[in-house]
């Protein structure tokens, strides 16, 4: 029999309307992958027999003909997502303990698609992070790893992890700055930003709120397309989420590119960009120019003060969403003598060094004397980030960029751990495109010479997730590219 | 713009976080790196330039103001390190 575990949500979804296998099997299948692929450290909490008995009322569904869109397809939640009566900590010793009586909007989705569930899947804590790193679980390994253990990405880790070790169909990621595309291009796999908006956040526990977006990572494009679709839609609980329409992405695969203008950033050869990576950038052009697409260089000018201005403007809102881990409603107490004793030391043993950094450089930004000359400049400059690309998309259709500057490094890398900037740098070609708030995929475009995979990231207007997966289908029918082995 | 060693205590302080006496040098320097970093931004000609707030600030739409949800005492307190009466128990405030 053939590794269910392999299969797209497209065609297990196929061969369960067919009774090639059952629901319950498929989740037998995943669950042995689980166990087997433990070393990876990409589930932080495991719920494989609630998958089960969901999966045993889905398959009484198909047999019934009464199939939904993800009936039967087991998926791993990335544990930012609050699931009703399943821990979920954000990968946070402050949220140890704490089990949510409700379920995320976009979770919620799926359960009514049909969706089975495996477990939550590690990440950066609080979502803090592109390396996985910081997460209080430990790091995930990419299971790309040889010799050396490498990161996996993040924030979404655990989530680009586990698609790539075929431990789960496919999975929720969040992104603020990079958090869905960035593992995904580590792990070799297709993740999806959309539109802010596109997705609720409620029930998302909140770093960043004014860019924090939740997608999903997959197999492959049209994988994404079901997943986005039976996630995105707008909830009168999140009054940041668009009363759009949203459409079957489905559709869009298959669909020719001639005419469709792809625009290339000329700011986005930075100085120092690994040459293979340069090398695929131009592959992946030449491929859709092959397809009848036209490419423009296009420019994004302000490009250089796109992290500076995230790293004022994430922390900020991080260091506000994060005022109400205090020990007093959930989450780990620490007592003290007063209250203030109690925050302090609740806080300072719940959360981790990056988080506490960052909470930190929010609160300086934001306090009196210091919200003009940081806060009040960042949020100016975002405008002129935003303008930027609304100039650019006059000119092109879709962006082109890679998805990060190398591939996947080593766990515990040195120059990383030494120096935050570094470690932040990672984010230079995913942070601009999160700030305007568009739409952007990562997908694989190839190997290096390591045998690491490097993905191209495709980035639309807003609410035009429509030709990023027109293109995208037809760059990954071209680069044909093969998973983990 | 640096910044001292009060200024790292009171921003501490403000975001509710102990730093060991040991670690506030470090912490110092470090800040004082990354905010050297940001300083970038000021070279930036902002004049007339309007803060974007949100990406999609346009949509803010009101609503009625009515009660939709509640009524949960039970499931908001589930998760409470300690409480008494129906209620999030706090060490005394009062000195």
């Amino acid at each position: 029999m053939t590794d269910l575990t392999k299969l797209t949500i497209a065609k297990a979804r196929e061969g369960l309307k067919k009774k090639e296998f059952s629901a319950p099997e498929l989740v037998e299948a995943y669950a042995a992958k689980m166990n087997e692929n433990r070393k990876f450290n990409a589930y932080v909490c495991e719920t494989t027999e609630q998958a089960l008995e969901q999966a045993k009322a889905s398959q009484d569904k198909i047999n019934r003909g009464e199939g939904r869109d993800l009936e039967g397809i087991p998926l791993g939640i990335k544990d930012l997502f609050c699931t009703k009566g399943i821990a979920t900590t954000a990968c946070s010793n402050i949220l140890k303990g704490f089990v949510p009586p409700y379920e995320s909007t976009v979770t919620s989705h799926l359960l009514a698609a049909g969706a089975n569930f495996l477990g939550k899947l590690n990440l950066d804590e609080f979502a803090m992070g592109g390396s996985n790193e910081t997460s209080a679980f430990g790091p995930v390994v990419n299971p790309w790893s040889r010799d050396v253990p490498l990161v996996a990405g993040g924030s979404s880790g655990g989530s680009a992890a586990a698609v790539a070790a075929n431990m789960c169909a496919a999975a929720t990621g969040t992104d603020t700055g990079g958090s869905i595309r960035q593992p995904s291009a580590y792990c070799g796999v297709t993740g999806i930003k959309p539109t802010y908006g596109r997705c609720s956040r409620w029930g998302i526990i909140a770093f960043a709120s004014s860019l924090d977006q939740a997608g999903p990572i997959a197999k492959d494009v049209r994988d994404c397309a079901i997943m986005l679709k039976n996630m995105a839609g707008y909830d009168a609980k999140d009054s940041t989420s668009a009363k759009q329409e949203v459409p079957d992405f489905e559709k869009f695969l298959g669909l020719d590119i001639k005419g469709m203008r792809i625009g290339i950033p000329k700011e986005y050869r930075v100085d120092g960009l690994d040459k293979e990576v340069a090398a695929y950038w131009d592959k992946a052009a030449e491929m859709l120019r092959a397809r009848g697409a036209e490419v423009v260089e296009v420019s994004l000018p302000h490009t250089k003060y796109a992290l500076a201005t995230y790293y004022i403007i994430a922390p900020a809102e991080a260091s506000s969403n994060l005022a109400r881990y205090d020990g007093l409603r959930y989450g780990n107490r620490v007592d003290g003598k007063h209250l203030d004793d109690m925050y302090i030391n609740s806080r300072s043993a719940g959360f981790g060094k990056e988080v506490k950094r960052r909470i930190m450089i929010g609160t300086y930004v934001l306090s009196a004397g210091y919200y003009d000359a940081y806060y009040l400049k960042a949020q100016k400059v975002r405008r002129l980030i935003r303008d930027d690309f609304v100039k650019a998309f006059e000119k092109c259709d879709l962006i082109l960029t890679p998805t990060a500057p190398t591939a996947a490094f080593p766990i515990g890398d040195k120059s990383m751990q030494e120096n935050p900037i570094t470690m932040w740098l990672n984010d230079i070609f995913t942070v601009s495109v999160s700030l305007a708030g568009l739409p952007a995929m990562s997908l694989p475009i190839g190997l290096n010479q390591q045998g690491l995979p490097l993905g191209m990231q495709l980035v639309g207007k807003a609410f035009d997730e429509e030709s990023i997966f027109k293109a995208a289908y037809c760059l990954e029918k071209d680069v044909n590219f093969k998973g983990v082995k | 713009m640096a910044i001292d060693t009060e200024t790292v205590r009171r921003i501490a302080f403000l975001s509710r976080l102990k730093i060991e006496d040991d670690k506030i040098q470090a912490t110092e320097d470090e800040f004082n790196k990354i905010l050297g970093w940001v300083d970038q931004l000021q070279e930036v000609d902002t004049q007339n330039v309007a803060p974007l707030v949100s990406v999609n600030e346009n949509y803010l739409q009101m609503r009625e103001d009515e009660v939709t949800d509640g009524n949960m005492p039970e499931k908001i307190l589930a998760n409470a390190p300690m409480k008494e009466y129906g209620y999030f128990a706090v060490p005394k405030v009062v000195e």
